[in-house]
């Protein structure tokens, strides 16, 4: 390991004539246990070098010891933590400076972006005077006036518009994206070396995570810092970082020029991390690649390398000594796997590794949608909360338009993915849809059987046909119930007779790819992706017709993600369902679903054949959606320029009049002033913009390819 | 003991868990181990134990029998004869203090069992049907709260004082449930937004059913605590009242009416007084001691690392 960090980091001094600004060798830590329990061994020989200017990536999956080990640069893990090794910037040995010390480092030479920018901001003070006080607290001599102004210049730096007046707002005024943008400013008021970004759009929607990004890219350029980019979506790193570093289990694993890892991967556990992630630019549909089993604890470990059980080349050499990151291939690339000589002289990608699960025929030998059953059928649903203010005396001073006018219909054995922003009234649809009570305005009709209109039977049969899955396999799941009850829940609510509840149970969770013998287990003992497993044998007990998926994988990791998904096409296949899919992440969604509707301020602005709205958007909204979606391709993503939509969603409780992507939309920017008047007076419906029902609600739609 | 609210709204819980299946938790064996590790709650447990034993064990080794009189020993000190003395009627200030204890200790756990188990009901459907359901129940419990139960128990006590204890029971235990079933609304409201009630929900599952069933157990660490606690309070209680002569009646006793009986002579014959008083305190503390190790066990927060 230490070997290697030498020779990387002389070869990037040759080649860049500079000392490296942070440089992290051998790091460990360990978490002792609690009580009498094993100690967590978070980061096991983690080290890296940066120079001025470049940009590294951290990738790993939850778990593997990316945010911990950058904590531990920043001096900001608890104190029982035990932390050896050595982390030097610009030469000087940060561990084991005293609290003191370090604080004069952070914020100064060292800086962290962190993931919530929600709790990263103090709510009683105003967002200029956090900036002010972040300059001031390290130069005593800058002046408050001064102070202040550096921090308008900064908020507009950071692309705040009016920052004069905004230096005044507080937080809570703030959106999610505005205020990682402060967070931003904070972390370079004092031009620092280094800044660490910790997910720092993973909390973000996919249009403003596009826009932090460019961001930090201005942020970048302007004080010429060393990024650390921690985050485990594969295609933020591949647009932005020149190096990356894969982490397994608190080791790294694979380190390289960006363009080495993803294109001559030589470890196969970042292989099945790139074969596992669902791409917004495949044109065909091929099952994706999981990993299988799940990442091993860290407090017990396997001798010899941790990722040797899911590994499709484990040999036997593997399980004997934990392998070293050896030096593959191109300069500075190294990987830790026995094998990768082998790897490298066959030329082995992730295809050829990993087992390719049997395609699903879904889709197959089904007569055209037009002749098929309607399973759910939504005609002009309408959600309207009332907005109340006072205390006592309550009145009603607005709506939220959540939910306000949408159709789709879903057939038989069909999926259609309903996609947007959150804030966009994609889950109001969904609960309202569940609910089967009558909408404030619309129809629901499920399976023929319009879902108001039922009485309190008929409801509970209609119930039958229509389960759902939930995003969160945390809290989907009673704590306090054995796995056997919570599947057999529906089955003894809907008085399915009690000899054969066993067996269907058992059943159940083969199906879904469970051992029965775990039956016994409670939830807490499983992995996020067994959880959802469960969630999904629970949803499928009553055979159901159509299946409401709730952001069914976004908790998951993607070696786990692809192994649901697999999951949910081939029970697609094999039972004949049909998918209500809601998610935000398009790339899931494209691999999934048949037909795509995209919601905007509780309207669809777009609906079509997934292959058809993917590959040519006519809205402008849908396309600047897709064109901000980073695709884990280096080459790919640094050739695209994506359609950066500026400022927020705007409040649900006021939507623009006409056109509601107006305010935003970069289309509208381009016309004339009388074209503009069509986009502010009237609202467009959804007009079909190909023969095979394609449709956008825009007055200018055009069809235009983004990915 | 700690367990019978759990218990009990498991019990009340028709159809919860297949006949078939032993149900082993995970959760409860750690929770039982952490409390073990705590001095205080072993020192609580001992106490605990060593008093339910004294009570129904003690009487069964002293050769005199409750309400027998000894016409030779009138308001003697402790000897070898009457170990913890006699009262001014004969009678062995042991077996008395022992039938008292008794009673406190049986009217103390039902009616926090009791009471606990009204909170959780009247909380959870509460907070789970809020509107109209809501509203009316927490108007009951509100009232419940400002009338003052001393003066109420004081005045009910005529009407009711040939019924015996049991009606004493439930009268304590339905002043006793308020605050915590406010907690358990609280609890239930955010209870109601986890996805497995939702997904109960949607499967068709009946209200009632998903409170029994997912949200009370899923409160039941509250339950425990909270009815551990009860149990001190409704012993003082208990105690209290009946010092007044509002609560258990004679022939009946508890250590209420002992301490009532002895104070008078305090002074002048501590053997009176003492041996009550002290065993109330015992009592008390070792409940308090257990229900405080519970809390820390079961509340990830109060968690300290060593």
């Amino acid at each position: 390991m230490t070997g290697t960090e030498i020779q990387t980091s002389a070869a990037v001094e040759q080649r860049n004539g500079s000392a490296p600004v942070l440089e992290v060798s051998d790091l460990h830590v360990t978490f002792p246990g609690e009580g009498k329990g094993p100690d967590i061994r978070a980061v096991r020989g983690v080290g890296y070098s940066l120079r001025r200017g470049e940009i590294l990536g951290i990738v790993g999956e939850s778990g593997s010891g990316k945010s911990v080990s950058s904590l531990a640069a920043m001096g900001l893990l608890p104190d029982h933590a035990r932390v050896t090794g050595s982390i030097r910037l610009h030469g000087e040995e940060l561990l084991g400076l005293d609290d003191r010390r370090m604080s004069a480092k952070r914020g100064e030479t060292i800086s962290m972006i962190f993931q919530d920018p929600l709790s990263g901001l103090t709510p009683v003070y105003a967002v200029g005077d956090q900036i002010a006080e972040a300059v001031r607290v390290h130069n005593p001599a800058v002046s408050k006036a001064e102070a202040a102004d550096r921090a308008v210049e900064l908020l507009e730096l950071v692309g705040i518009p009016n920052p004069a007046q905004r230096y005044r707002a507080f937080p809570h005024e703030f959106s999610g994206g505005m205020r990682q943008r402060v967070m931003i400013a904070i972390a370079i008021a004092n031009g620092p070396d280094v800044i660490i970004c910790d997910e720092p759009t993973t909390a973000l929607d996919v249009t403003i995570q596009a826009q932090i990004l460019e961001v930090l890219k201005t942020a970048q350029r302007e004080t010429g810092a060393a990024i650390v980019m921690i985050t485990h979506d594969l295609g933020v790193v591949a647009g932005l970082v020149d190096r990356m570093l894969v982490m397994y289990a608190g080791r790294p694993v694979e380190i390289g020029a960006v363009d080495d890892v993803y294109y001559r991967t030589r470890m196969p556990y970042t292989m099945g991390l790139l074969g596992s992630v669902p791409r917004l630019d495949d044109e065909e549909k091929a099952p994706l690649i999981p990993i299988r089993g799940n990442p091993p604890s860290l407090s017990a470990l396997p001798s010899g390398c941790p990722f040797a059980p899911r590994c499709p080349l484990a040999i036997d050499a593997c399980s004997e000594a934990e392998p070293e990151l050896q030096p593959v291939g191109a300069e500075g690339h190294a990987a830790a796997c026995v094998r990768t000589g082998e790897i490298e002289e066959h030329g082995w990608s992730a295809a050829d590794v990993y087992p390719l699960p049997e395609a699903s025929g879904a889709g197959s030998g089904q007569p055209p949608r037009e002749y098929r059953e309607t399973v759910l059928d939504v005609d002009g649903l309408v959600k309207h909360h009332p907005l109340m203010k006072g205390a006592v005396f309550k009145r009603r001073v607005g709506t939220v338009y959540a939910v306000d006018g949408i159709s789709f219909e879903i057939a038989e054995g069909e999926t259609l993915g309903l996609v947007g922003e959150s804030g966009c009234g994609k889950s109001s649809t969904l609960m309202e849809i569940l609910s089967l009570r009558t909408p404030q305005s619309g129809k629901v009709t499920v399976l023929g059987r319009e879902s108001g209109r039922a009485g309190h039977r008929e409801r509970f049969e209609i119930r039958r046909d229509v389960q759902v899955v939930f995003q969160d396999p945390m809290s989907s799941l009673d704590p306090r119930m054995q796995v056997f009850d919570v599947v057999a829940e529906p089955l003894r609510t809907h008085r399915h007779p009690r000899a054969g509840l066993r067996a269907r149970v058992n059943e159940l969770l083969t199906l879904v790819g469970l051992d029965p013998a775990h039956a016994a287990r409670y939830p807490q003992e499983f992995s996020g992706g067994q959880r959802q497993r469960i969630g999904i044998a629970r949803a499928l007990a009553l055979k159901p017709k159509l299946l409401v998926l709730d952001e069914p994988v976004s908790a998951l990791d993607v070696s786990i993600q692809a192994g649901v998904i697999n999951l949910l096409d081939d029970l697609k296949a094999e039972l004949g369902l049909s998918y209500l899919f809601v998610a935000h992440d398009l790339s899931v969604v494209r691999h999934i679903a048949d037909r795509v509707a995209v919601m905007y301020l509780g309207r669809i602005v777009e609906i079509g054949a997934a292959d058809s709205l993917f590959s040519a958007p006519a809205h402008p909204y849908t396309q600047a959606l897709l064109s901000a979606i980073p695709v884990p391709d280096p080459e790919k993503e640094r050739t695209r320029s994506p359609i950066v939509l500026e400022g927020d969603l705007p409040s649900p409780a006021s939507p623009p009049s006409g056109c509601r992507f107006r305010p935003r939309c970069p289309k509208f920017r381009t016309l004339s002033t009388a074209e503009q008047q069509a986009c502010v007076d009237t609202e467009p419906g959804l007009n079909a913009v190909s023969q095979d029902d394609h449709g956008a609600a825009c007055h200018y739609a055009e069809k235009r390819t983004v990915v | 003991m700690s367990m019978s609210a759990e218990h009990a709204a498991l019990e009340a819980d028709p159809g919860h868990g297949g006949a078939d299946e032993v149900r082993v938790s995970g959760r409860w064996v750690n929770v039982l181990r952490q409390m073990l590790a705590t001095r205080r709650v072993i020192v609580g447990l001992a106490c605990i134990v060593l008093l339910t034993a004294m009570a129904w064990i003690g009487p069964l080794f002293n050769p005199w029998e409750f309400g027998e009189r000894d016409y030779s020993a009138f308001l003697q000190p402790p000897s070898p004869d009457h170990l913890w003395g006699t009262d001014d009627t004969g009678r062995d200030i042991f077996v008395n203090t022992m039938v008292g204890l008794q009673k406190s200790i049986v009217i103390g756990i039902l009616v926090a069992v009791l009471s606990t188990f009204i909170a959780a009901v009247v909380g959870a459907f509460a907070g789970y049907f809020l509107g109209v359901t809501d509203r009316v129940l927490m108007w009951i419990t509100d009232l419940a709260l400002v009338l003052p139960s001393f003066l109420i128990l004081a005045i009910l006590y005529p009407a009711l004082r040939d019924k015996g204890w049991v009606v004493f029971v439930i009268l304590l235990a339905a002043f006793m449930w308020m605050v915590t079933s406010k907690m358990v609304r609280g609890m239930t409201i955010s209870l109601k937004e986890r996805e497995y009630v939702l997904a109960a929900h949607y499967m068709g599952v009946p209200a009632w059913r998903i409170i029994f069933r997912h949200i009370i157990p899923n409160m039941s660490s509250l339950l425990v605590v909270d009815a551990t606690i009860n149990v001190s309070a409704a012993i003082i209680t208990e105690t209290s009242l009946s010092y007044f002569g509002f609560g258990v009646q004679p022939p009946d006793v508890s250590l209420g009416s002992l301490i009532a009986a002895g104070s008078r002579s305090a002074t002048t014959h501590p053997w009176l007084f003492v041996f009550c008083t002290g065993l109330l305190v015992v009592l008390v503390l070792a409940v308090n001691l257990i229900g405080d190790g519970l809390r820390d066990a079961l509340d990830p927060q109060s968690k300290h690392r060593s």
